[in-house]
Protein backbone atom coordinates (compact mmCIF):
# COMPACT_ATOMS: atom_id res chain seq x y z
CA UNK A 1 0.00 0.00 0.00
CA UNK A 2 1.39 3.43 -0.98
CA UNK A 3 1.65 5.87 2.20
CA UNK A 4 0.26 8.83 2.83
CA UNK A 5 2.33 11.71 2.34
CA UNK A 6 3.33 15.02 4.45
CA UNK A 7 4.70 17.69 2.60
CA UNK A 8 6.41 20.56 3.87
CA UNK A 9 6.31 23.31 1.58
CA UNK A 10 9.37 26.38 2.26
CA UNK A 11 8.14 29.53 0.62
CA UNK A 12 11.52 31.43 -0.57
CA UNK A 13 11.63 35.05 -2.16
CA UNK A 14 15.40 35.46 -3.05
CA UNK A 15 17.26 32.26 -2.16
CA UNK A 16 15.74 32.92 1.17
CA UNK A 17 13.25 31.07 3.66
CA UNK A 18 10.37 34.07 3.97
CA UNK A 19 9.82 34.36 7.50
CA UNK A 20 12.75 33.47 8.72
CA UNK A 21 12.54 29.91 9.82
CA UNK A 22 15.03 29.48 12.68
CA UNK A 23 15.36 25.64 13.60
CA UNK A 24 17.83 24.30 16.17
CA UNK A 25 21.15 23.58 15.49
CA UNK A 26 20.76 25.93 11.96
CA UNK A 27 23.05 29.02 11.84
CA UNK A 28 22.17 30.13 8.47
CA UNK A 29 18.90 31.71 9.15
CA UNK A 30 16.21 31.02 6.27
CA UNK A 31 18.60 29.17 4.29
CA UNK A 32 16.40 26.95 2.36
CA UNK A 33 19.02 23.85 2.33
CA UNK A 34 19.39 23.95 5.79
CA UNK A 35 15.70 24.20 6.61
CA UNK A 36 14.97 21.31 3.68
CA UNK A 37 17.37 18.70 5.03
CA UNK A 38 16.06 19.51 8.56
CA UNK A 39 12.27 18.55 6.99
CA UNK A 40 14.43 15.83 5.53
CA UNK A 41 15.53 14.66 8.96
CA UNK A 42 12.05 14.72 10.40
CA UNK A 43 10.74 12.51 8.10
CA UNK A 44 9.02 14.82 5.01
CA UNK A 45 8.68 12.86 2.41
CA UNK A 46 9.08 15.20 -0.20
CA UNK A 47 9.63 18.99 -0.30
CA UNK A 48 8.04 21.86 -2.25
CA UNK A 49 10.16 24.98 -2.65
CA UNK A 50 7.62 27.93 -3.88
CA UNK A 51 9.68 30.83 -5.47
CA UNK A 52 8.35 33.90 -4.74
CA UNK A 53 11.03 35.96 -5.84
CA UNK A 54 9.13 38.06 -8.58
CA UNK A 55 12.54 39.44 -10.64
CA UNK A 56 13.58 36.96 -13.87
CA UNK A 57 17.19 36.95 -12.35
CA UNK A 58 15.94 35.67 -9.40
CA UNK A 59 15.10 32.34 -10.73
CA UNK A 60 18.89 31.29 -11.04
CA UNK A 61 18.78 31.48 -7.24
CA UNK A 62 16.21 28.79 -6.95
CA UNK A 63 17.73 27.19 -9.27
CA UNK A 64 20.97 27.18 -6.74
CA UNK A 65 18.78 26.67 -3.96
CA UNK A 66 17.52 23.25 -5.64
CA UNK A 67 20.83 22.07 -7.30
CA UNK A 68 22.37 22.39 -3.40
CA UNK A 69 19.60 20.53 -1.91
CA UNK A 70 19.57 17.89 -4.27
CA UNK A 71 23.09 17.21 -3.17
CA UNK A 72 22.38 16.70 0.19
CA UNK A 73 18.42 15.59 0.92
CA UNK A 74 17.00 12.05 -0.63
CA UNK A 75 13.53 12.60 -1.14
CA UNK A 76 11.06 14.04 -3.99
CA UNK A 77 12.02 17.55 -4.27
CA UNK A 78 9.34 19.98 -6.03
CA UNK A 79 9.57 23.04 -7.47
CA UNK A 80 6.99 26.08 -8.27
CA UNK A 81 6.53 29.06 -8.65
CA UNK A 82 7.14 31.57 -11.95
CA UNK A 83 7.64 28.08 -14.02
CA UNK A 84 6.45 29.62 -17.38
CA UNK A 85 7.59 27.86 -20.25
CA UNK A 86 8.87 24.45 -21.40
CA UNK A 87 12.13 25.43 -21.07
CA UNK A 88 11.40 26.80 -17.26
CA UNK A 89 10.22 22.99 -16.36
CA UNK A 90 13.76 21.85 -18.18
CA UNK A 91 16.10 23.70 -16.45
CA UNK A 92 14.15 23.22 -12.69
CA UNK A 93 14.58 19.67 -13.10
CA UNK A 94 17.88 19.71 -14.42
CA UNK A 95 18.78 21.64 -11.42
CA UNK A 96 17.35 18.01 -9.59
CA UNK A 97 13.87 18.77 -9.26
CA UNK A 98 12.06 15.52 -9.09
CA UNK A 99 8.71 17.32 -10.17
CA UNK A 100 7.96 21.16 -11.12
CA UNK A 101 4.44 22.58 -9.70
CA UNK A 102 2.51 25.43 -12.32
CA UNK A 103 -0.08 27.09 -11.29
CA UNK A 104 -1.41 30.37 -12.38
CA UNK A 105 1.27 29.86 -15.94
CA UNK A 106 -1.19 26.54 -16.69
CA UNK A 107 -4.47 28.43 -16.63
CA UNK A 108 -3.35 31.12 -19.01
CA UNK A 109 -1.64 28.69 -21.12
CA UNK A 110 -2.86 24.73 -20.06
CA UNK A 111 -0.55 23.63 -22.85
CA UNK A 112 1.87 24.45 -20.98
CA UNK A 113 0.64 21.19 -18.79
CA UNK A 114 0.64 18.95 -22.34
CA UNK A 115 3.78 20.11 -23.54
CA UNK A 116 5.48 19.51 -19.65
CA UNK A 117 3.68 15.95 -19.33
CA UNK A 118 4.57 15.07 -22.97
CA UNK A 119 8.06 15.69 -22.77
CA UNK A 120 9.19 14.99 -19.46
CA UNK A 121 6.16 12.86 -18.12
CA UNK A 122 2.93 13.06 -16.13
CA UNK A 123 5.23 12.74 -13.07
CA UNK A 124 7.26 15.57 -13.43
CA UNK A 125 3.95 18.17 -13.41
CA UNK A 126 1.88 18.53 -10.62
CA UNK A 127 -0.99 21.96 -11.03
CA UNK A 128 -1.24 23.89 -8.28
CA UNK A 129 -4.60 25.52 -8.10
CA UNK A 130 -5.95 28.24 -5.69
CA UNK A 131 -9.59 28.00 -5.44
CA UNK A 132 -12.18 29.68 -3.52
CA UNK A 133 -16.58 28.87 -2.87
CA UNK A 134 -18.62 31.19 -4.68
CA UNK A 135 -22.20 32.20 -3.52
CA UNK A 136 -23.89 30.09 -5.93
CA UNK A 137 -22.25 27.02 -4.31
CA UNK A 138 -19.19 25.60 -6.22
CA UNK A 139 -15.68 26.63 -6.61
CA UNK A 140 -13.73 28.90 -9.06
CA UNK A 141 -10.06 28.99 -9.22
CA UNK A 142 -7.87 32.36 -8.78
CA UNK A 143 -4.84 33.26 -10.22
CA UNK A 144 -2.09 35.56 -9.21
CA UNK A 145 -1.70 34.35 -5.43
CA UNK A 146 -5.11 34.31 -5.17
CA UNK A 147 -6.02 37.49 -6.55
CA UNK A 148 -7.69 36.89 -9.34
CA UNK A 149 -10.91 35.30 -10.02
CA UNK A 150 -10.78 33.34 -13.30
CA UNK A 151 -14.26 32.41 -13.05
CA UNK A 152 -13.47 29.15 -14.10
CA UNK A 153 -15.40 26.26 -12.28
CA UNK A 154 -12.98 23.85 -10.45
CA UNK A 155 -14.22 20.53 -11.17
CA UNK A 156 -14.13 21.59 -14.96
CA UNK A 157 -10.57 22.40 -14.07
CA UNK A 158 -9.35 19.63 -12.86
CA UNK A 159 -11.07 17.21 -14.96
CA UNK A 160 -9.48 19.32 -18.10
CA UNK A 161 -5.81 19.07 -15.94
CA UNK A 162 -6.31 15.47 -15.60
CA UNK A 163 -7.04 15.06 -19.65
CA UNK A 164 -3.93 17.23 -20.68
CA UNK A 165 -1.44 14.77 -18.71
CA UNK A 166 -0.54 16.23 -14.86
CA UNK A 167 0.60 13.46 -12.81
CA UNK A 168 -0.72 15.53 -9.96
CA UNK A 169 -2.68 18.14 -8.23
CA UNK A 170 -2.15 20.51 -5.29
CA UNK A 171 -5.48 22.09 -4.10
CA UNK A 172 -5.25 25.03 -2.05
CA UNK A 173 -8.23 26.52 -0.58
CA UNK A 174 -8.27 30.51 -0.20
CA UNK A 175 -11.18 29.97 2.10
CA UNK A 176 -9.42 27.77 5.07
CA UNK A 177 -5.56 28.57 3.79
CA UNK A 178 -4.27 30.44 6.87
CA UNK A 179 -7.39 30.47 8.89
CA UNK A 180 -6.19 27.12 10.96
CA UNK A 181 -9.33 25.27 11.22
CA UNK A 182 -8.22 22.42 8.91
CA UNK A 183 -8.14 21.52 5.35
CA UNK A 184 -10.88 22.23 3.43
CA UNK A 185 -13.23 18.68 3.04
CA UNK A 186 -15.69 19.37 0.88
CA UNK A 187 -13.60 21.18 -1.61
CA UNK A 188 -11.31 18.57 -1.12
CA UNK A 189 -13.65 15.62 -1.53
CA UNK A 190 -15.48 16.56 -4.59
CA UNK A 191 -12.11 17.12 -6.47
CA UNK A 192 -10.69 13.55 -5.09
CA UNK A 193 -13.89 11.88 -6.75
CA UNK A 194 -13.49 14.17 -9.86
CA UNK A 195 -10.09 12.73 -10.94
CA UNK A 196 -8.18 9.67 -10.58
CA UNK A 197 -4.98 11.64 -10.10
CA UNK A 198 -3.50 12.19 -6.49
CA UNK A 199 -4.40 15.37 -5.19
CA UNK A 200 -2.50 16.89 -2.53
CA UNK A 201 -4.19 18.97 0.18
CA UNK A 202 -3.21 22.48 0.89
CA UNK A 203 -4.41 24.94 3.40
CA UNK A 204 -6.10 25.26 6.93
CA UNK A 205 -4.02 22.85 8.98
CA UNK A 206 -3.47 24.49 11.98
CA UNK A 207 -3.24 21.87 14.68
CA UNK A 208 -2.45 17.80 14.90
CA UNK A 209 -5.31 16.23 13.93
CA UNK A 210 -6.35 18.50 10.89
CA UNK A 211 -3.89 16.30 8.62
CA UNK A 212 -5.46 12.74 9.81
CA UNK A 213 -8.21 14.08 9.66
CA UNK A 214 -8.01 14.81 5.57
CA UNK A 215 -6.92 11.58 5.31
CA UNK A 216 -9.84 9.55 7.19
CA UNK A 217 -12.44 12.03 5.54
CA UNK A 218 -11.23 11.56 1.89
CA UNK A 219 -8.96 9.71 -0.17
CA UNK A 220 -6.27 12.22 -0.54
CA UNK A 221 -2.38 11.45 -1.31
CA UNK A 222 -1.27 13.82 0.55
CA UNK A 223 -1.25 16.89 3.03
CA UNK A 224 0.64 19.97 2.29
CA UNK A 225 1.93 22.84 5.18
CA UNK A 226 4.16 25.67 5.47
CA UNK A 227 3.77 28.13 8.21
CA UNK A 228 2.82 25.39 10.43
CA UNK A 229 6.35 23.43 10.35
CA UNK A 230 7.68 27.08 9.85
CA UNK A 231 7.13 27.89 12.79
CA UNK A 232 7.90 24.74 14.59
CA UNK A 233 4.68 24.56 16.27
CA UNK A 234 4.61 21.07 14.72
CA UNK A 235 6.97 18.61 13.46
CA UNK A 236 6.26 16.22 10.20
CA UNK A 237 7.18 13.67 12.91
CA UNK A 238 4.81 14.42 15.19
CA UNK A 239 2.04 14.95 13.08
CA UNK A 240 3.09 11.38 11.13
CA UNK A 241 2.61 9.64 14.71
CA UNK A 242 -0.49 11.11 15.03
CA UNK A 243 -1.58 9.61 11.82
CA UNK A 244 0.09 5.85 12.41
CA UNK A 245 -1.94 5.71 15.71
CA UNK A 246 -5.03 6.00 13.76
CA UNK A 247 -4.10 3.62 11.81
CA UNK A 248 -3.28 5.55 8.79
CA UNK A 249 -0.43 4.23 6.63
CA UNK A 250 2.93 6.47 6.52
CA UNK A 251 6.06 6.17 5.72
CA UNK A 252 8.68 5.54 8.97
CA UNK B 1 34.92 2.77 -8.92
CA UNK B 2 31.24 2.97 -9.92
CA UNK B 3 30.68 3.51 -13.96
CA UNK B 4 26.88 4.90 -14.06
CA UNK B 5 26.21 4.18 -17.51
CA UNK B 6 25.29 7.71 -19.21
CA UNK B 7 23.48 6.82 -22.78
CA UNK B 8 21.29 10.10 -22.80
CA UNK B 9 18.06 8.87 -20.93
CA UNK B 10 16.51 9.93 -17.76
CA UNK B 11 17.98 11.84 -14.31
CA UNK B 12 21.13 10.53 -13.66
CA UNK B 13 22.26 13.25 -11.62
CA UNK B 14 20.43 12.16 -8.78
CA UNK B 15 21.71 8.95 -8.45
CA UNK B 16 25.58 10.63 -8.71
CA UNK B 17 24.37 13.41 -6.16
CA UNK B 18 23.77 10.77 -3.37
CA UNK B 19 26.78 8.43 -4.54
CA UNK B 20 28.98 11.78 -4.09
CA UNK B 21 27.27 12.31 -0.59
CA UNK B 22 28.27 8.80 0.11
CA UNK B 23 31.85 9.31 -0.86
CA UNK B 24 31.55 6.64 -2.92
CA UNK B 25 33.94 6.70 -6.27
CA UNK B 26 31.71 6.89 -9.46
CA UNK B 27 32.09 8.35 -12.58
CA UNK B 28 29.90 9.57 -15.75
CA UNK B 29 30.49 7.36 -18.62
CA UNK B 30 29.47 5.17 -22.22
CA UNK B 31 33.00 4.29 -22.79
CA UNK B 32 33.52 0.88 -23.18
CA UNK B 33 37.12 0.91 -21.62
CA UNK B 34 35.85 2.85 -18.57
CA UNK B 35 32.95 0.40 -17.90
CA UNK B 36 35.17 -2.69 -18.53
CA UNK B 37 37.84 -1.09 -16.23
CA UNK B 38 35.24 -0.27 -13.27
CA UNK B 39 34.59 -2.40 -10.15
CA UNK B 40 30.58 -1.91 -10.82
CA UNK B 41 28.06 -0.90 -12.60
CA UNK B 42 25.12 1.13 -12.37
CA UNK B 43 22.38 1.58 -14.99
CA UNK B 44 19.57 4.42 -14.59
CA UNK B 45 16.51 4.80 -16.31
CA UNK B 46 13.72 6.80 -16.60
CA UNK B 47 11.28 7.07 -20.10
CA UNK B 48 10.30 4.61 -22.43
CA UNK B 49 11.91 1.07 -22.51
CA UNK B 50 12.47 0.91 -26.52
CA UNK B 51 13.70 3.96 -26.66
CA UNK B 52 15.87 3.59 -23.96
CA UNK B 53 17.32 0.58 -25.24
CA UNK B 54 18.05 1.96 -28.59
CA UNK B 55 19.99 4.94 -27.01
CA UNK B 56 22.16 1.87 -25.66
CA UNK B 57 22.51 0.20 -28.88
CA UNK B 58 23.53 3.62 -30.81
CA UNK B 59 26.27 3.92 -28.21
CA UNK B 60 27.59 0.20 -29.04
CA UNK B 61 26.76 -0.53 -25.14
CA UNK B 62 24.66 -3.45 -25.00
CA UNK B 63 27.13 -6.34 -25.75
CA UNK B 64 29.65 -4.83 -22.81
CA UNK B 65 26.69 -4.64 -20.53
CA UNK B 66 25.68 -8.30 -20.80
CA UNK B 67 29.19 -9.62 -20.57
CA UNK B 68 30.41 -6.95 -17.47
CA UNK B 69 27.05 -8.34 -15.62
CA UNK B 70 28.45 -11.91 -15.52
CA UNK B 71 31.70 -10.37 -13.89
CA UNK B 72 30.79 -7.61 -11.64
CA UNK B 73 28.00 -6.29 -9.37
CA UNK B 74 25.43 -4.47 -11.83
CA UNK B 75 22.55 -2.52 -10.33
CA UNK B 76 20.04 -0.86 -12.71
CA UNK B 77 17.40 1.20 -11.15
CA UNK B 78 14.13 1.89 -12.46
CA UNK B 79 13.80 1.65 -16.27
CA UNK B 80 17.00 0.17 -15.58
CA UNK B 81 15.88 -2.82 -13.84
CA UNK B 82 13.48 -3.35 -16.14
CA UNK B 83 15.95 -3.21 -19.04
CA UNK B 84 17.87 -6.48 -17.11
CA UNK B 85 14.74 -8.73 -18.24
CA UNK B 86 14.41 -10.39 -21.26
CA UNK B 87 11.44 -8.48 -22.90
CA UNK B 88 8.85 -5.61 -22.90
CA UNK B 89 5.86 -4.77 -24.25
CA UNK B 90 5.59 -0.91 -23.52
CA UNK B 91 4.16 0.68 -26.27
CA UNK B 92 5.58 -2.23 -28.50
CA UNK B 93 7.83 -5.92 -28.05
CA UNK B 94 11.35 -4.82 -27.60
CA UNK B 95 13.82 -7.19 -26.48
CA UNK B 96 15.96 -6.63 -22.87
CA UNK B 97 19.46 -7.30 -22.08
CA UNK B 98 17.61 -10.67 -20.81
CA UNK B 99 19.87 -11.30 -17.84
CA UNK B 100 17.47 -12.21 -15.79
CA UNK B 101 14.44 -14.04 -17.36
CA UNK B 102 11.20 -12.20 -17.30
CA UNK B 103 8.78 -9.86 -18.83
CA UNK B 104 7.77 -5.79 -18.44
CA UNK B 105 3.73 -5.12 -18.91
CA UNK B 106 1.57 -2.32 -17.60
CA UNK B 107 0.68 -2.25 -13.69
CA UNK B 108 -2.27 -4.30 -14.00
CA UNK B 109 -4.36 -2.72 -11.35
CA UNK B 110 -7.54 -1.38 -12.87
CA UNK B 111 -8.61 0.53 -9.80
CA UNK B 112 -5.71 2.27 -8.75
CA UNK B 113 -3.62 5.46 -9.64
CA UNK B 114 -1.15 5.00 -12.56
CA UNK B 115 1.63 5.80 -12.33
CA UNK B 116 2.59 3.78 -8.90
CA UNK B 117 3.98 6.93 -7.76
CA UNK B 118 4.90 7.21 -4.12
CA UNK B 119 6.38 5.18 -0.69
CA UNK B 120 5.44 1.44 -0.75
CA UNK B 121 6.86 -0.67 1.70
CA UNK B 122 9.08 -3.52 0.54
CA UNK B 123 7.83 -7.07 2.00
CA UNK B 124 11.18 -9.33 1.51
CA UNK B 125 10.66 -12.83 -0.36
CA UNK B 126 14.35 -13.92 -0.61
CA UNK B 127 17.60 -12.56 1.43
CA UNK B 128 19.14 -10.54 -0.51
CA UNK B 129 22.70 -8.37 0.26
CA UNK B 130 21.51 -4.95 -0.69
CA UNK B 131 18.62 -5.95 1.81
CA UNK B 132 21.03 -5.82 4.66
CA UNK B 133 21.07 -3.32 7.52
CA UNK B 134 17.59 -2.01 6.69
CA UNK B 135 14.38 -1.24 9.68
CA UNK B 136 11.85 -3.64 9.76
CA UNK B 137 9.71 -1.23 7.67
CA UNK B 138 11.41 -0.07 4.80
CA UNK B 139 9.87 2.59 2.76
CA UNK B 140 10.89 3.40 -0.71
CA UNK B 141 10.10 6.20 -3.14
CA UNK B 142 8.71 4.57 -6.25
CA UNK B 143 7.35 6.17 -10.02
CA UNK B 144 6.31 3.80 -12.88
CA UNK B 145 3.94 2.62 -14.86
CA UNK B 146 5.34 -0.48 -16.11
CA UNK B 147 6.36 -3.70 -13.57
CA UNK B 148 8.83 -6.28 -14.08
CA UNK B 149 7.25 -9.84 -14.12
CA UNK B 150 10.33 -12.59 -13.26
CA UNK B 151 9.92 -15.82 -14.77
CA UNK B 152 11.57 -18.03 -11.32
CA UNK B 153 10.43 -16.82 -8.15
CA UNK B 154 13.82 -17.14 -6.59
CA UNK B 155 14.50 -14.34 -8.56
CA UNK B 156 12.51 -12.03 -6.74
CA UNK B 157 14.30 -10.24 -3.54
CA UNK B 158 11.50 -8.06 -2.85
CA UNK B 159 8.41 -6.55 -3.65
CA UNK B 160 5.54 -4.14 -2.82
CA UNK B 161 1.66 -4.32 -2.71
CA UNK B 162 -0.18 -2.47 -5.45
CA UNK B 163 -3.68 -3.91 -6.33
CA UNK B 164 -0.96 -6.96 -6.49
CA UNK B 165 2.90 -7.99 -5.76
CA UNK B 166 4.49 -5.60 -7.51
CA UNK B 167 8.26 -6.72 -7.79
CA UNK B 168 10.66 -3.93 -6.08
CA UNK B 169 14.25 -5.36 -5.94
CA UNK B 170 14.96 -8.66 -8.49
CA UNK B 171 18.67 -10.21 -8.56
CA UNK B 172 20.09 -13.22 -10.95
CA UNK B 173 21.96 -14.53 -7.64
CA UNK B 174 24.66 -13.40 -8.71
CA UNK B 175 26.09 -10.35 -10.09
CA UNK B 176 22.89 -8.29 -11.37
CA UNK B 177 20.40 -6.51 -9.38
CA UNK B 178 17.80 -4.54 -10.03
CA UNK B 179 15.32 -2.13 -8.16
CA UNK B 180 12.14 -0.72 -9.63
CA UNK B 181 12.32 1.96 -6.75
CA UNK B 182 14.79 5.01 -6.77
CA UNK B 183 17.62 4.61 -3.77
CA UNK B 184 18.83 7.69 -4.63
CA UNK B 185 15.04 9.29 -3.60
CA UNK B 186 14.75 6.87 -1.14
CA UNK B 187 15.75 8.93 2.08
CA UNK B 188 17.83 6.98 4.62
CA UNK B 189 16.62 3.59 3.67
CA UNK B 190 17.86 4.15 -0.42
CA UNK B 191 21.06 5.72 1.15
CA UNK B 192 21.60 2.16 2.71
CA UNK B 193 20.94 0.30 -0.75
CA UNK B 194 23.67 2.22 -2.02
CA UNK B 195 25.83 1.67 0.77
CA UNK B 196 25.44 -2.08 0.64
CA UNK B 197 25.78 -2.25 -3.41
CA UNK B 198 29.22 0.12 -3.03
CA UNK B 199 30.27 -2.60 -0.61
CA UNK B 200 29.59 -6.00 -2.23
Amino acid sequence: MLAKRIIPCLDVRNGKVVKGVNFQGIKEVGDPVACAAEYNRQGADEIVFYDITASHEGRGVMLDVVRETAKRVFVPLTVGGGIKTVDDIRDTLRAGADKVSVNSQAVQNPQLIRDGADIFGSQCICVGIDAKKTKAGNWTVFINGGRIDMELDLLDWVKQIEQLGAGEICLNSIDTDGVKKGFDLPMLKAVVDAVKIPVIASGGAGKLGHFAEAFQKTDCSAALAASLFHFKELTVGEVKADCRIKNIIVRT
Amino acid sequence: MIAIIDYGAGNIFSVRNALNYLEIENQLTDDISVIEKADKILLPGVGAFPSAMKMLGNKNLIPVLKEQAQKKPFLGICLGMQMLLSKSYEFEECDGLNLISGTVDRIPAEDLIIPHMGWNKLEIQNDCPLLKNLPDDAYVYFVHSYMATCQDEKNLSAWVEYGGKVPALITDNKYVFGAQFHPEKSGEVGLQILRNFANL
